[in-house]
């Protein structure tokens, strides 16, 4: 980063001062970060295309294991039910997280997301517990 | 390199037509056709958490003989869960795609997903009129009602969301898609894997959690 403030010779042995559009470029690109408007260029930010084949396969064998865990449900007891809505809740933030790009998008876009889901899962549970639902 | 420097700027400042994450010339900063896809999920949320917590709390009002212990297909649900898992991948390649700018696999990978979207339609059809002709009607009991309410719900997302893809196709055909083409292939790519997410749970709550 310094070397594009660096002054430049003139070459009668002054040196001028660095150039406006220079400075206001390196601002410009050591704001960005902080910027809430910028989205960075993440790492992460672009799968390959097989990256995503490797995730829905991943899925699908997640998938494959909740059917298996549902047809032995004596086996697992008490630990079946929790089991399955972790599965579940995996392939939810999955999709969500990486096919939906909401891990590498702008926040603004994952909190209209996630205020809608928040709400959502507060008015119902309260709806279920008023219907006494958990005590069934 | 203050040339290449000052060049780069302009060229962010400047690329919006050609750059995925450009800032965009909003008050945001931000695409406002995003935000509102974002916020349309976000009302869907609760569309569906309805529909969800009352099918819930009606899965037990059924007469002996026609309970979801009776009439579900595990194994054929599992094939329809896989087939919708299989369009979020095929959504994603497309989207990937079009952010290369590569319209040929774009449209390659979006009828895919039209085409396996339409596989579980299909499906969903195919089992709605099992549980009729076993006596599974709309309004046998609270719970085929509240089923095939939530059921239905979704199998019409999924319809819209056909329709969408095919729509898409046939005017990057026509090259009749007005502005940026990989937000609009991203933006119907939200609304599939919306679709997915909603399934993952209804496949999961209403058909693997014995009632």
């Amino acid at each position: 980063m310094s070397d594009l403030t660096e002054t430049t010779e003139l070459g009668d042995g002054h040196y001028d001062q660095p150039n406006e559009a220079v400075k206001q470029s390196v601002d410009h690109a050591e704001h960005e970060a902080d910027d809430p408007r910028h989205i960075d260029e993440h790492p992460g930010d672009h799968w390959t295309d097989m990256q995503f084949v490797y995730l829905a396969l991943f899925l699908a064998a997640v998938t494959a294991v909740e059917v298996a865990l549902s047809y032995t449900i004596d086996f697992w007891g008490p630990f079946f039910l929790p089991t399955l809505l972790a599965l579940m809740l995996v392939k939810f933030f999955s999709v969500v997280f990486y096919f939906m790009h909401l891990k590498f998008d702008n926040r603004w876009f994952g909190l209209l997301f996630y205020m809608g889901l928040v709400l959502a899962i507060g008015v119902y549970l309260a709806a279920l517990f008023t219907f006494r639902f958990f005590d069934a | 390199m203050a040339d290449t420097a000052v060049h780069a700027h302009d060229d962010h400042a400047h690329g919006d037509h050609h750059d995925d994450h450009a800032v965009h010339h909003t008050s945001t900063g931000l695409s406002n056709n995003k935000l509102a896809m974002w916020l349309f999920l976000g009302s869907e949320c609760l569309l569906f958490g309805g529909l969800i917590s009352t099918y819930m709390l009606y899965r037990g009002r059924h007469s002996e003989n026609l309970g979801p212990d009776q009439v579900w297909d595990i194994p054929f649900t599992s094939a329809s869960s896989f087939v919708l898992l299989m369009s979020s991948l095929t959504m994603v390649l497309a989207v990937t795609a079009a952010r290369r700018h590569d319209e040929r696999n774009t449209k390659v990978w979006l009828v895919l997903t039209a085409l396996l979207g339409s596989m579980f339609v299909a499906g969903q059809i195919y089992e709605f009129t099992t549980f009729y002709r076993e006596g599974l009607g709309f309004t046998t009991s609270l719970f085929s009602s509240s089923f095939y309410t939530l059921t239905g719900f979704h199998g019409v997302h999924v319809t819209v969301g056909v329709i969408i893809l095919l729509s898409v196709v046939g005017m990057m055909i026509k090259n009749r898609i007005p502005g940026d083409k990989p937000e609009v292939v991203e933006l119907v790519g939200l609304y599939w894997h919306f679709v997915d997410i909603v399934w993952i749970l209804i496949f999961t709550l209403v058909y693997l959690i014995p009632a």
